[in-house]
């Protein structure tokens, strides 16, 4: 039973892989960079469902937190050289680390930096959590939003670390299909597992009403507090995967219109869902690399976020749980004898 | 020192009334739809380019200004009719959302068609005679359009002031802010009062959005952005959903900034003489004038402290329930 | 003058009321009682249209008023004093009367009103420039009813006038009830003070568990063992 039930995602996770071969075989950079994107939008958007479309207590500052995974891992695995060069004035102690040890072809270095930078961004959420989690409804949303523009002006006026408004580049290409295939896949695991753990019921059924949950015994402050942590460490690790990806970046990335569309990507797909926030990213994915293509044809730019931002509306306004609401796709299910299978639905 | 402070005063009071004018705004449709209408900062963007295109067709600032507050007051009413009524009622975080959908479509539709005006991305805002240059007495020298700013803010807030206590159209919005149902019993049709609050809102808007412009001297389609954000705290800090909290806070948050950019740097300023050394270097050591640049964030800092200390601000009283 | 035939309003999923008929003669007082979460006060809210009913239908003076909303309904002459008085607290009392008649256009008529409300409610005249909200509890019901009475209505709707009223208070509000019944006012009147509401009412209508379980004569309906039993019994009235 529990093997028919894993041979669905199974299946799925070996599909991807054979894909993920194909493409990396093909030498198609365009397409590889295209999925490379896509992964890293999977982990932000699982990773905000977690924090935000569980919770019912949406946080604006989820890529904050990515700018910092992005500059910490950077700043670690920066050739002394060029660290020496770009960044001058980092502290003694930070100016002569270089995690660029490999196991084989494997760049451990990169590994560590990026758990690092997970692990920092998890230490500062933790308070900032603690702080904003006692709010709710908009105000936790622009009060996180607040958090995103303070970090933003710190990484603006931080020149030791980040070089303030100048490019922060010479950062080595590690990220490929495999790495951020590998940590979408351990993403979608946890935030799949916590969803069905005690703590993600008890998410779900205080988003819905917050008195009544509290009044039948469901804790509010920790199921909260843990989605924003472990929210928070998977848009560093996001970050950090970015940043290993583009190479090259500066704050104004990492602000109001990424955040945006990482919630198109969550809100399309359904809050809640795991399954959801994949499809959504997809969906927006491939729809804005179609919208791009037709911006450099016509030169109309400005169109496909206008039409990104009037389809969210439409999803909004007709369809508020987005395309799959809370449900997943039952890919576990997918083995399962066909009259089990009728039966679960309702 | 005391023509510093004189100027400081002036640039807070100035910062204050475009604060105000536009949390107001914020502050009235927030009252009514529980909606924080993030999009309200596109509004003033928009009229600042309505401004500068009528500015740089060589109209007067006299047939500038009605065309622009019409045209942001026509842009208001029409965001309000197409994204916001029908998702009225929706949980709060939904309609914040949309209101960020809405400000993308206004910033992307502003980019789009001045790229097709053949414009670029920034453009440099024509100063219209009579707000530019400066004001000097005596030795006291200010932007004359700081001036216009605070002028204007109170002669506007007050003709508010006027209409949300003597007519009776006034009355509903207050009535419709403190508890929708029950005006809706006193047959106040809500249709019509948000249209209100939407259009006057848009209205004041469209006249910090010229201001502002003057100010920057250029602008762009994102220059609604902060703005925004900084009258939503200076809502908060009054007290969500209150005019006059809205005023309130956005004179506090005025001060609080112009009082931290002061302050950065003060011990290098202060005339030789006026303090002990040590004091100046404490001050130098503590109130460095890189302090100005982090102003936005302790303002956020500010707003998350206020949002925990007192999330009903300093006017605001407590939610109630809402339902009959 | 009021009829609701087979209502039925649904909160999503939940019917909070189902087939509910009560009909109201003009210059009638009927009452609506029944026990907590009856469903009296989601009937009131369909006929002034805060709620759809989601079947059945509601006439007013011979107009189908089911899908009307809520300021035809207040223009038409019904007038809803919502539980819990629901005033504008950081509104004057002055206002709050204005309020109550900001539909109306003929100032001359509605200061006119103004002054025969403040007769019946002369408290209120000491207060007109105080916020609503430093009023007492009983200040507080009369500036409601006050309010209602400033849009004319030809229907009045009072729902749970007397709740949390010191005893003393409660006599008055029914005092009031009753001197407006007498000046021909059709009262519709939803209250858990069952004692009194049978006293001063012509009619009245029980209802249990959204439905309407008995209807009648209000003086029969005092003797009625069944409600003796579950409303009037052992002084086990809640005042």
């Amino acid at each position: 039973m529990a093997a028919r039930r894993a041979a669905g995602p199974a299946m799925a996770v070996g599909l991807s892989a054979l894909a993920f071969a194909l493409l990396d075989a093909s030498g198609q950079a365009f397409w590889q960079g295209l999925v490379i994107n896509l992964l890293i939008f999977i982990i932000l958007t699982v990773s905000l469902n977690l924090t935000s479309g569980f919770t019912g207590v949406f946080s604006l500052g989820q890529i904050g937190f990515m700018a910092l995974g992005a500059y910490a891992s950077a700043i670690l695995t920066l050739p002394l050289r060029e660290k020496a060069a770009f960044l001058p004035d980092l502290p003694s102690w930070l100016a002569g680390v270089h995690l660029d040890w490999s196991v084989g072809p494997l760049p451990v270095g990169f590994l560590v930096a990026t758990l690092i930078a997970g692990g920092l961004v998890s230490v500062i959420a933790w308070p900032v959590g603690r702080v904003l989690m006692r709010l709710s409804g908009h105000f936790v949303a622009v009060a996180t939003l607040g958090f995103l523009v303070i970090v933003r002006v710190i990484l603006f006026n931080a020149d030791g670390f980040t070089r303030g408004s100048r490019t922060f580049s010479n950062v080595t290409q590690y990220t490929n299909l495999w790495w951020a295939g590998l940590w979408a896949l351990v993403v979608v695991y946890v935030v799949w597992r916590i969803k069905r753990s005690t703590y993600g019921r008890e998410m779900l059924a205080q988003r819905e009403d917050r008195v009544a949950a509290q009044a039948i015994g469901i804790r509010v402050m920790e199921p909260r507090l843990l989605a924003f942590v472990v929210g928070a460490f998977f848009a560093g690790v996001a970050g950090s995967l970015y940043a290993h990806f583009i190479t090259s970046f500066s704050p104004t990335v990492f602000y109001f219109d990424l955040t945006f569309r990482v919630i198109t990507m969550l809100v399309v797909g359904g809050m809640g869902s795991v399954s959801g926030s994949i499809v959504g990213a997809v969906a927006i994915v491939a729809l804005g690399e179609a919208l791009r293509r037709v911006e450099d044809a016509t030169l109309l730019y400005g169109l496909s976020s206008i039409v990104l931002a009037a389809m969210f509306l439409v999803v909004i306004t007709v369809r508020r749980g987005g395309l799959l609401g809370e449900r997943e796709i039952p890919l576990d299910r997918l083995f399962l004898r066909r009259d089990r299978t009728a039966d679960q639905s309702p | 020192m005391i023509e510093y402070v004189v100027q400081q005063v002036v640039n807070a009071l100035a910062a204050g009334s475009l604060y105000a004018l536009m949390a107001v705004g914020l502050a009235m449709v927030f009252g009514i739809l529980r909606l924080i209408n993030f999009a309200h900062g596109d509004l003033m963007m928009i009229a600042a380019y309505v401004a500068a295109f009528g500015l740089g067709a060589g109209l007067a600032l006299e047939l500038t200004i009605p065309l622009m507050v019409g045209g942001t007051v026509l842009v208001g009413l029409l965001m309000e009719r197409v994204a916001y009524r029908p998702i009225r009622g929706a949980p709060d975080v939904a309609t914040l959302l949309s209101s960020f959908a809405v400000g993308q479509i206004l910033q992307n539709g502003t980019l789009l068609t001045t790229r097709l005006a053949g414009q670029p991305t920034l453009i440099a805002f024509p100063a219209p005679a009579g707000l530019g240059g400066v004001a000097a007495v005596g030795p006291i020298t200010v932007p004359l359009v700081n001036i216009v700013s605070f002028v204007a803010g109170i002669v506007l807030l007050g003709m508010l002031t006027v209409f949300v206590t003597r007519t009776n159209l006034g009355l509903s919005m207050r009535a419709a802010a403190e508890d929708l149902s029950a005006a809706q019993l006193m047959g106040i049709k809500v249709n019509r009062v948000v249209a209100t609050a939407f259009a006057i809102g848009s209205a004041l808007a469209a006249t910090a959005g010229l201001l502002f412009a003057v100010q920057a001297g250029q602008i762009n389609p994102y220059i609604g952005f902060t703005p925004v954000l900084k009258a939503f705290i200076a809502a908060v800090i009054g007290g969500f959903g209150s005019i006059a909290g809205a005023v309130l806070g956005g004179y506090i948050l005025g001060a609080l900034e112009v009082f931290v950019t002061a302050v950065a740097g003060i011990g290098d300023i202060l005339p030789p003489g006026s303090v002990s050394p040590e004091v100046r270097a404490f001050l130098q050591q503590w109130l460095p004038s890189a302090l100005a640049s982090y102003r936005d964030a302790i303002v956020f800092l500010f707003l998350i402290l206020v949002l925990l200390v007192r999330p009903q601000g300093i006017l605001g009283q407590r939610d109630r329930g809402d339902s009959l | 003058m009021l009829e609701l035939t087979g209502v039925e309003i649904r909160y999503g999923n939940i019917r909070a009321v189902r087939d509910v008929s009560l009909t109201v003669g003009q210059g009638e007082l009927i009452t609506l009682i029944g026990s907590n979460g009856a469903g009296k006060t989601t009937t009131l809210r369909s006929i002034s249209g805060l709620l759809r009913a989601s079947a059945g239908r509601i006439m007013f003076e011979g107009e189908d008023i089911t899908r009307a909303p809520t300021d035809r309904i207040v223009a038409m002459g019904i007038s809803h004093c919502p539980e819990g008085r629901r005033i504008f607290g950081s509104l004057t009392v002055g206002e709050n009367l204005r309020l109550g008649a900001v539909t109306r256009a003929d100032r001359r008529a509605v200061a006119k009103d103004l002054g025969e409300v403040l007769e019946i409610f002369p408290v209120l005249e000491q207060r007109l420039g105080q916020a609503g909200g430093t009023l007492s509890g009983g200040e507080q019901q009369m500036l409601a009813i006050g309010r209602a009475l400033m849009s004319r209505p030809r229907l009045l709707l009072l729902d749970e006038p007397s709740l949390g009223l010191a005893p003393l208070m409660v006599e008055r509000i029914f005092a009031t009830i009753a001197e407006l019944k007498r000046q021909g006012l059709t009262i519709l009147l939803v209250e858990q003070n069952v004692h009194h509401a049978l006293d001063v009412a012509d009619r009245a209508y029980v209802m249990e568990t959204g439905r309407m379980s008995l209807e009648g004569p209000a003086h029969v309906l005092r003797r009625d063992p069944r409600v003796e039993q579950a409303y009037l019994g052992g002084g086990e009235v809640r005042a």
